[in-house]
C-alpha cells in the first residue's frame, strides 16, 4: 500500500562492491570520530567531589526552619503530611513546657518529626501547605544508603543547625558600630 | 389561624410550609442545601440560644402576604419568625454576602489564627466560615485581646483568646446542668467566659460544653495534641449507659481511642448529650459497641484519605429506559 505521509525511504540491498568489501575505510572512518572524542571536553563531573550548579528553585533535601531567634517553627500542624501525595511525612506532637520557650516558637511541637525519603517524591506540596514556613527543600541530594530503615529520616538530620544568636548580635553590632 | 395551618414561605426562591412561630433558619434547614444560613451560636438544643453572633444574617424581601414591604435592614434569620407569604433572599441577595463577609471579619478580629495549635481545626465553624466568607487579611490594627489558659477541671481546657461569646456553653450548663457553674462575666469587649474562681465542674454532663463551642474556646485536655483531628477516623458506637444514651462516635488512630464525642448532625449540632463517664473514661473498643464508620461529608477535611467517600462523577447520563433494555443482557453477563 501507498504511504500516505511519504517519509518513508526504501532501502535497497545490493551486493557489496571492492572497496566494501575491504571493510578498512569503514574501520578509518569508525576510528576517526573515536579519537575525536578523546579532545572534546568532558561532558560528565565526578560528583560527589565536585558539583554541577544547582538550579535555583531544584527541590532537595528537606530541612525543618529556625526562626530569627533560633527556635523550631515546626507546630506539628500535620498540614504537610495531609498534602503529602506519597504519605512520606509522619509525627507527634507534643506540648511546650515552661521553660522550654527558646526552643519551640509555639505552644505546640514536634516531638517526632519523619519523612520517609523512599517515598518522598519531592514534590515541594509540604513547603506549600506549611502555614509557619517551617519546612523547605532546600538542601542537596538525598545520598544513597544501604538500609532501608536509614532513609527515614527524623529530626536530628532534618531540623537546621542552631545558629549562634548571640555571634549575630554581635555581628549586628559591629556593624552598628562602624 | 388554625393551630395546625401551616404558612407559606420562600427562601431564594424554594417555596416551604412551615408552622406557625419557626424561625426563617429552619425553614431554610427544612429546605436544606446551599441556602440554609450558617449559624455560630443558634443551637437547635439550647433554649434561648441565637441572636449573639450575626452569621446568619438575611434579606426579607417581603414582608408577608398582607404587609408585603420588605425589612428595613437585614434580619438574623435564628431569631426572626416566617410570617405567611414571607419571602426571603440568603445567597440570592449580594447584601446578604457583604454583611456576612463583614460579619466574619468581626468575629476575627479578636481571634488569635492560632489553627495550626488549635485541635478544633478541621471541625470549627468558624474555620469554614472564614474560608467560605473571610477576607484573605485582617485590616486590625491594634493589639488583639488574649487571656491566660484556665483549667475548668482536669478535662476540659478553657482557651478564652479563641472565644466568640456565642454562650452556647453558658446555655448548656445552665440548662443542661442543675446548678449553673459557669457564666459570662463582664461587659462588650471585656466578656469572658468563667467559672467563677475557676471552679471546677462537677457535673455528669459537663463535657457536653466542649461539644457545642463553635471554635476551639473549649476543649477536650484529654486529647490536647494528641493528633490532628483529620488523620483520626471516626466510628459511630454505642454502649449501655446509665446516666446517657450512650450513642458516641469514637475517633480511632490506629487501634487507640483517642477521643469520644457526641454524634454531630449536618449542621454541626449535636444529636444526644453524653455524659462525662462516655466521653472522658471509655477509650476501650472493649468498652463500646461498634456500629460502623461515620459517614463524613466529602467536602470535609476530616474525608481525606477515607476512601470509601470517594464517588466519582457518572460519566455517561443515566439512562433508565436503556437500563430496563439491557436488563436481561446485564443479568446474564452478571450471572456467567
Amino acid at each position: 500500500m501507498e504511504s500516505l505521509s511519504n517519509r518513508k525511504k526504501v532501502l535497497e540491498q545490493k551486493p557489496m562492491n571492492f572497496w566494501e568489501r575491504m571493510y578498512l575505510p569503514a574501520i578509518i572512518k569508525g576510528m576517526r570520530i573515536t579519537i575525536r572524542h578523546f579532545f572534546k571536553k568532558k561532558a560528565t563531573v565526578s560528583y560527589p567531589e565536585v558539583e554541577r550548579p544547582y538550579s535555583k528553585n531544584y527541590r532537595g533535601m528537606h530541612s525543618l526552619k529556625r526562626d530569627e531567634e533560633g527556635r523550631e517553627r515546626c507546630t506539628a500542624c500535620g498540614l504537610c503530611a495531609l498534602s503529602c501525595p506519597a504519605e512520606a511525612i509522619s509525627m507527634i506532637s507534643a506540648e511546650r513546657k515552661k521553660g522550654e520557650e527558646h526552643l519551640y516558637r509555639e505552644e505546640k511541637y514536634a516531638a517526632v518529626y519523619e519523612i520517609n525519603m523512599l517515598r518522598c517524591i519531592f514534590c515541594g506540596l509540604c513547603e506549600e501547605a506549611c502555614p509557619k514556613e517551617a519546612i523547605y527543600l532546600d538542601g542537596p541530594h538525598v545520598p544513597a544508603d544501604y538500609l532501608r530503615k536509614d532513609f527515614i529520616y527524623g529530626k536530628n538530620k532534618l531540623v537546621e543547625e542552631r545558629f549562634d544568636v548571640n555571634l549575630l548580635e554581635m555581628a549586628n553590632l559591629k556593624q552598628e558600630i562602624n | 389561624m388554625a393551630d395546625n395551618e401551616k404558612i407559606k414561605v420562600s427562601i431564594d426562591g424554594i417555596p416551604v410550609e412551615v408552622d406557625p412561630g419557626t424561625t426563617i433558619l429552619n425553614a431554610a434547614r427544612k429546605i436544606g442545601g446551599d441556602i440554609v444560613p450558617p449559624a455560630m451560636c443558634y443551637y437547635s438544643k439550647l433554649e434561648g440560644s441565637g441572636g449573639k453572633c450575626r452569621t446568619c444574617l438575611v434579606k426579607v424581601s417581603k414582608g408577608s402576604e398582607k404587609d408585603p414591604r420588605p425589612m428595613p435592614k437585614l434580619v438574623a434569620s435564628c431569631r426572626t419568625t416566617v410570617m405567611d407569604g414571607m419571602e426571603v433572599q440568603n445567597i440570592t441577595s449580594n447584601e446578604v454576602i457583604e454583611a456576612r463577609k463583614g460579619v466574619v471579619e468581626m468575629l476575627l478580629i479578636n481571634h488569635p489564627l492560632d489553627c495550626p495549635i488549635c485541635d478544633q481545626a478541621g471541625e470549627c465553624h468558624l474555620q469554614d466560615l472564614g474560608f467560605e466568607h473571610g477576607a484573605v487579611s485582617t485590616r486590625y490594627e491594634f493589639e488583639r485581646r488574649t487571656f491566660d489558659k484556665i483549667d475548668i477541671g482536669d478535662k476540659i481546657q478553657l482557651h478564652m483568646t479563641r472565644c466568640i461569646l456565642c454562650y452556647r456553653c453558658v446555655f448548656t450548663a445552665d440548662q443542661l446542668t442543675n446548678q449553673r457553674v459557669h457564666g459570662i462575666l463582664g461587659r462588650g469587649d471585656a466578656a469572658e467566659i468563667s467559672t467563677y474562681i475557676e471552679k471546677a465542674i462537677d457535673n455528669d454532663f459537663s463535657g457536653n460544653v466542649i461539644d457545642v463551642c463553635p471554635v476551639g474556646a473549649l476543649t477536650d485536655r484529654t486529647f490536647r495534641f494528641k493528633n490532628r483531628v483529620w488523620f483520626t477516623k471516626p466510628v459511630e458506637a454505642h454502649r449501655d449507659c446509665p446516666t446517657c444514651s450512650g450513642k458516641v462516635t469514637l475517633w480511632y488512630k490506629g487501634e487507640e481511642v483517642l477521643r469520644v464525642t457526641a454524634r454531630k448532625d449536618q449542621y454541626g449540632e449535636v444529636e444526644e448529650f453524653i455524659c462525662n463517664t462516655c466521653r472522658f473514661e471509655k477509650k476501650h473498643t472493649a468498652d463500646w459497641a461498634i456500629e460502623g464508620p461515620r459517614a463524613v461529608a466529602h467536602t470535609s477535611v476530616i474525608s481525606s484519605n477515607h476512601y470509601e467517600n470517594l464517588k466519582p462523577l457518572q460519566v455517561i447520563k443515566e439512562n433508565p429506559t436503556l437500563k430496563e433494555a439491557n436488563k436481561y443482557q446485564f443479568e446474564r453477563s452478571v450471572r456467567l
